[in-house]
C-alpha cells in the first residue's frame, strides 16, 4: 500500500514540475513580484517527494517484501535503525533521497532569497527544475524504488552487514546535502549570468549556499572516512579509491569557489572564473554520481550497477555541461579589467595562488581517477592508479601551498607588504628545528619529510599566533587554516609513526617481540539479533608495561551470510590502538593484526574544526576585512 | 613566553615519542602497492582473501631469497600484468597521466603571472 | 579569432570525454589477467599428496605428453561442479591430469576424492598458495593445459561442456 502511494506521489511530482515551469515562465515578464502560486507549487512538489520517501521508509519499516527494493535490501531480523537507514543504503532509495534534497533546497532557496531580483529567482528555479525533472525521469524509468514482486516473498535478502553501521547510516544524507547544495550554486550562477546579475550582493547571497554545501560535503567525507577506519578493518582512513576521489573533486572545486566568492563579495573581480567554478562544482558532483553508479570504475565500495543507468546519467550530465557552456558563451559579458589592478603581493594574488593549487590538486585527482578508463578505451590496456601516484603528485605541492596558506591571509587588498618579518622568520626556524628533531632518527627520506613537516608546522604556528594576536578578527579564516594544518600534521605523523604487527595466534598462545607482547587469552560466542559474534580477548603489553585488553570480534551475519571483522579500537588523545582478528581457511589459528596509530583522533577533530570554521563564517553577518 | 613553554613541551613530547621507532617493514611497503585480484578495490596488504594471504607469504619468501623490491614487482607484473601494481610507473602508457597535471600546474601559473604582470604594466 | 578557437576546442574535448565514457560503459570493470599462451611453466618444489614426498616440477611434466593441471580444494564449491568433466577427461589416454590441492585440510581433501572419485594421476600440495601464484593463478578452480613444458591454454573458473570439448579438440 505505502509503495503504491509512494509511486503515485512520484508521478504527481513530475506533473507539478511541468506546472512550475509553465507558471514561472508566465510569471517571468508580467508582474514585479514573484507569484506566490509558484512558491506554493514548489512546496507541493516537495510535499509529494516527502510522501513518496516516507512511503519507502514505511515499506522498509514494515518489511513489505512485495516491494522489490525492500526485498533486495532488507530482512525482518534487522534492527529498526538499519531498516530505516537501509532506505537510502541502496541505489533506488538513495536517488529518491537525492531528489528529496533537490526539491527541499529549491524551496528553501525561494524562501531565503526575498531580496533578490525576480527574474533571477525565476531563472534559478527553471534551471533547478531541469535538474529535478531529469532526476524524476531517471528514477521512474531506470530505478523505480517501488517495483512490485509477485509472488510476495516471505523474507528479504538483507542488507550487506558492512553497511550496518551508525556512521554509514547518516553518511549518505549528509554527503547528499553537500552534493545537492552544489546544484543550487549551479542554477543560481547560470541564472545570474542570464539576467546579468553578478554583483557583490549576489556574491554574498550565494556565499551562504557555497558554505552550506561545503560544510556538509566536508562532514560527509569525514563520516565516510571514519566508517572506513572502523569497519573495513585494516586501519586506514583514506585509500584513494575512486569512490573517495569522486567526493574529493567537488570538495576541491567548492573550496576554490568559497575563496573566490569571498573576493567577489569585496571587489568585483574574477566574475567569469566564479561562474565557471560554480558550473564545474555541480558538474563534478554529477560526474561523480556517474562514475560511481555506472560501475565504470571498480572500487572497494561495491554498488549495484547497471549500464543502462550509467548511459542515462552520462547523457544527462553532458546535456547539462553543454547547456551551461552555451549559456555562458552567449550571455556572459566579461568584466572590465582596467579599473581593477593589484600587485604581486596582495590579497588578490594570494587568492589566485590558492585557486592555482586547488585546481592542480583537482586535476591530479580527476586525471588519476579517469585515466584508466581512457587508456582502456584507447589502447585496451588495464592499469591501476593508486595511492603512490596521488602521494607523489600531491604531497610535494603541499609544501608551497601551506606556506602560501600561512602568509596569504596577512596580505591586504591591491598592494601590500609583509609585516612582522622577524616573527615570520623566527617561526620558520623553530618549525625547521622541530621537524629535524622529529625526523632525525627515522629511516625515511630525511630532506623531503623534514621540509614537508616544516611547512605544516609553520602554518600551525603562524595561525596559532594569529589566533591570539589578531584579537579574533577573521576568526573563521584563521580557524580553517589552523585546522587544516593540524589535519596535515596528524596525517603525516600518523603515516610516519604507525607501527603494526601481523601474526597468526591460537588460543592461549603469546606473540612476543622486543617491545610488545600479545597474549590470546580466550574466545567467547554471543548470539545477537541478526548475527553471531565471536569475541576474542587479547592482553597487549607494551615496553613500558602498560596493559591493554583488546576484544576484536568476528560477526557471522545470518542474512546475507557474510562474515565481517569488527575492529577493537582503544583511543586516547595521542594514539589509537587498533586490533582486528580474521578467520583463516581450514586452520585452528586466527590472523591477528595489531596496529598503533598515533594522532588518529586529531584527524577527525581537525576536520570537525574545519566544518565549525565554516559554520562560524556562516553565522557572522559580514566578512571582516 | 607562553608560546615558548608550549614549544618546549612539544619538543620534549616528540623527543620521548621518537626514541623507540623501528625501520619500516619492506614487506608491508610492497604489499601495499599490490592490488588484490579477488577483491579488486583493495590492496593485497588490506585484503584478507586467500589470494592476498598467499601473495603476502610469497613476497616474504622472495625477499628472503634476496630479491629486491623492483625484482618482485617485475616478477608479479610478468605473471598478472601491469594492473597488479598500484604505482603506474612512468612508461609510454602513462606519459599523459603524469605529465598532464604538471602541465596544468605550469599553465595555471602562467595565467596568474600574466594577469599580475600585465596589470602592473598598465599602471 | 582567438575567442572562437577556444570554445570549439572545449567542445571537442568534451565530445571526446563523452565518447570515451560511452565506450567505457560497455567494458567490464572486472580485471582478469590476459592469457599469455605458449609461456614456459614455472619451476617449483612441492610435496606429493599421499606420500608427502618432495617432488620437483621437472619430475611431473615430462616430455611432449599433454598435462592438465587443475588447482582444486575440497572447500571450493565450483570444484565439485567441474569434477565430472575431470572424470571424463581422466578416461582419455593421452592426457595426464595433475591435481594441485590448494590450501586444504588433508582429511577433507581425501574424503572429497573418496566420495567423488579421483580423476588425478598425481596430486601435489600447495598449502600456502604460493605455487598457485607461480602459475599466475589467483583463485580456485583454475586449469592449465600443458605440452612440452609450455602452457597452451589457461582456464579461470570451473570447466564446462564447451571447455571440455575445446580441450579434447586441442589434444587430438
Amino acid at each position: 500500500m505505502s509503495s503504491l502511494i509512494g509511486y503515485y506521489s512520484l508521478i504527481f511530482g513530475v506533473g507539478v514540475s511541468i506546472l512550475v515551469i509553465f507558471f514561472s515562465i508566465k510569471n517571468f515578464n508580467d508582474t514585479q513580484k514573484l507569484d506566490t502560486k509558484v512558491i506554493s507549487l514548489v512546496f507541493l512538489q516537495l510535499l509529494f517527494v516527502i510522501i513518496s520517501f516516507s512511503g519507502l521508509i514505511l515499506s522498509f519499516v514494515n518489511s513489505d517484501f512485495s516491494n522489490e527494493t525492500v526485498f533486495n535490501h532488507s530482512h525482518t531480523t534487522k534492527p529498526l535503525f538499519y531498516k530505516i537507514s537501509g532506505t537510502w543504503g541502496n541505489h533506488e532509495g538513495s536517488l529518491l533521497l537525492w531528489l528529496l534534497v533537490l526539491t527541499l533546497f529549491i524551496f528553501v532557496f525561494l524562501l531565503r532569497s526575498k531580496n533578490q531580483p525576480k527574474q533571477y529567482k525565476i531563472l534559478t528555479l527553471l534551471f533547478q527544475q531541469i535538474i529535478i525533472v531529469g532526476f524524476f525521469i531517471f528514477l521512474i524509468q531506470t530505478s523505480n524504488p517501488f517495483n512490485h514482486v509477485f509472488p510476495v516473498p516471505k523474507e528479504g535478502l538483507g542488507l550487506n552487514p558492512i553497511l550496518q553501521d551508525p556512521a554509514l547510516a547518516i553518511h549518505p544524507p549528509i554527503l547528499y546535502l553537500g552534493y545537492v547544495g552544489t546544484s543550487i550554486i549551479f542554477s543560481s550562477a547560470l541564472a545570474a549570468v542570464c539576467s546579468n546579475n553578478i554583483t557583490k550582493i549576489w556574491a554574498s547571497h550565494i556565499k551562504k549556499w557555497v558554505l552550506v554545501s561545503w560544510i556538509f560535503l566536508t562532514l560527509g567525507i569525514l563520516l565516510g572516512s571514519i566508517w572506513a577506519y572502523y569497519e573495513l578493518g585494516w586501519g586506514g582512513f583514506w585509500f584513494w579509491d575512486p569512490v573517495e576521489n569522486v567526493s574529493l573533486m567537488p570538495w576541491f572545486a567548492l573550496t576554490t569557489l568559497l575563496h573566490c566568492v569571498l573576493v567577489l563579495e569585496k571587489k568585483l573581480i574574477l566574475t567569469s572564473w566564479v561562474v565557471v567554478l560554480s558550473i564545474a562544482t555541480f558538474t563534478l558532483s554529477m560526474c561523480g554520481t556517474f562514475l560511481v553508479r555506472s560501475g565504470i570504475l571498480n572500487s572497494v565500495h561495491t554498488f549495484a550497477n547497471d549500464p543502462e543507468r550509467g548511459l542515462y546519467i552520462l547523457i544527462f550530465l553532458f546535456i547539462l555541461i553543454f547547456l551551461s557552456f552555451f549559456i555562458f558563451l552567449i550571455f556572459h559579458k566579461s568584466e572590465n579589467n582596467n579599473s581593477k589592478t593589484f600587485y604581486l603581493l596582495s590579497k588578490e594574488t594570494s587568492i589566485l595562488v590558492n585557486n592555482w593549487f586547488m585546481m592542480y590538486f583537482l586535476s591530479v585527482v580527476l586525471i588519476g581517477t579517469i585515466y584508466p578508463i581512457f587508456l582502456e578505451v584507447i589502447s585496451s590496456q588495464k592499469i591501476s592508479v593508486g595511492p603512490p601516484f596521488f602521494n607523489k603528485l600531491i604531497l610535494p605541492f603541499l609544501i608551497p601551498f601551506m606556506l602560501a596558506m600561512a602568509i596569504g591571509p596577512k596580505l591586504k587588498w591591491i598592494k601590500s607588504d609583509i609585516e612582522d618579518k622577524i616573527y615570520l622568520i623566527s617561526f620558520f626556524v623553530i618549525s625547521l628545528i622541530l621537524s629535524v628533531l622529529i625526523i632525525r632518527n627515522l629511516d625515511i627520506n630525511f630532506l623531503y619529510n623534514t621540509i614537508l613537516i616544516t611547512a605544516a608546522f609553520y602554518l600551525f604556528f603562524i595561525t596559532l599566533r594569529d589566533f591570539f594576536h589578531r584579537k579574533y578578527r577573521n576568526l573563521s579564516q584563521i580557524t580553517a587554516h589552523f585546522s587544516f594544518s593540524i589535519l596535515i600534521l596528524s596525517i603525516l605523523f600518523n603515516n610516519i609513526f604507525s607501527s603494526e604487527v601481523i601474526t597468526n595466534l591460537k588460543i592461549n598462545e603469546t606473540y612476543q617481540a622486543q617491545n610488545l607482547k600479545i597474549n590470546f587469552e580466550s574466545i567467547e560466542q554471543e548470539n545477537k539479533q541478526n548475527f553471531k559474534a565471536i569475541k576474542g580477548k587479547f592482553i597487549v603489553e607494551d615496553q613500558s608495561g602498560l596493559i591493554e585488553v583488546m576484544q576484536p570480534e568476528l560477526r557471522i551475519y545470518n542474512q546475507p551470510n557474510i562474515v565481517t571483522s569488527e575492529a577493537d579500537i582503544k583511543t586516547n588523545i595521542f594514539t589509537d590502538k587498533f586490533m582486528t582478528m580474521n578467520y583463516v581457511q581450514n586452520q585452528d589459528y586466527f590472523n591477528i593484526r595489531y596496529q598503533v596509530k598515533p594522532f588518529m583522533i586529531w584527524i577527525w577533530i581537525s576536520t570537525i574544526l574545519l566544518c565549525l570554521s565554516g559554520c562560524l563564517s556562516l553565522i557572522r553577518k559580514k566578512y571582516e576585512n | 613566553m607562553n608560546i615558548l613553554k608550549f614549544l618546549v613541551s612539544v619538543i620534549f613530547l616528540i623527543y620521548c615519542f621518537s626514541s623507540d621507532l623501528k625501520a619500516k617493514n619492506l614487506e608491508i611497503e610492497i604489499t601495499k602497492n599490490l592490488r588484490c585480484l579477488i577483491c579488486q578495490g583493495q590492496s593485497v596488504y588490506d585484503s584478507d582473501s586467500e589470494f592476498a594471504n598467499s601473495l603476502k607469504i610469497l613476497v616474504e619468501k622472495k625477499l628472503n631469497e634476496g630479491l629486491d623490491e623492483k625484482q618482485i614487482y617485475a616478477y608479479l607484473k610478468n605473471k598478472y600484468g601491469d594492473w597488479i601494481l598500484y604505482d603506474p610507473g612512468f612508461s609510454k602508457n602513462t606519459y599523459f597521466l603524469w605529465l598532464l597535471p604538471i602541465l596544468m600546474f605550469i599553465f595555471g601559473g602562467a595565467i596568474i603571472l600574466r594577469k599580475v604582470i600585465l596589470k602592473k604594466k598598465k599602471l | 579569432m582567438k575567442t572562437k578557437i577556444f570554445p570549439i576546442f572545449l567542445i571537442f574535448i568534451f565530445s571526446i570525454i563523452f565518447f570515451v565514457f560511452y565506450k567505457g560503459l560497455q567494458n567490464t570493470n572486472v580485471y582478469t589477467p590476459t592469457i599469455k599462451s605458449e609461456i614456459k611453466i614455472p619451476n617449483f618444489d612441492a610435496k606429493e599428496f599421499f606420500s608427502k614426498d618432495k617432488i620437483n616440477s621437472d619430475q611431473i611434466f615430462i616430455g611432449s605428453d599433454y598435462y592438465l593441471l587443475n588447482i582444486w580444494a575440497s572447500w571450493c564449491v565450483p570444484c565439485k561442479e567441474e569434477h565430472k568433466y575431470l572424470m571424463d577427461l581422466s578416461k582419455k589416454e593421452n592426457i595426464k591430469i595433475i591435481g594441485q590441492n590448494y590450501k586444504d585440510n588433508f582429511e577433507n581433501a581425501k574424503n572429497f576424492l573418496i566420495n567423488l572419485d579421483n580423476p588425478y594421476d598425481l596430486i601435489f600440495l600447495d598449502n600456502d598458495g604460493t605455487i598457485a601464484i607461480e602459475w599466475g593463478a589467483y583463485g580456485v578452480p583454475e586449469t592449465f593445459l600443458i605440452q612440452n613444458n609450455k602452457i597452451i591454454k589457461k582456464i579461470i573458473g570451473p570447466l564446462n561442456e564447451k571447455l571440455l570439448f575445446e580441450i579434447k579438440e586441442l589434444t587430438q
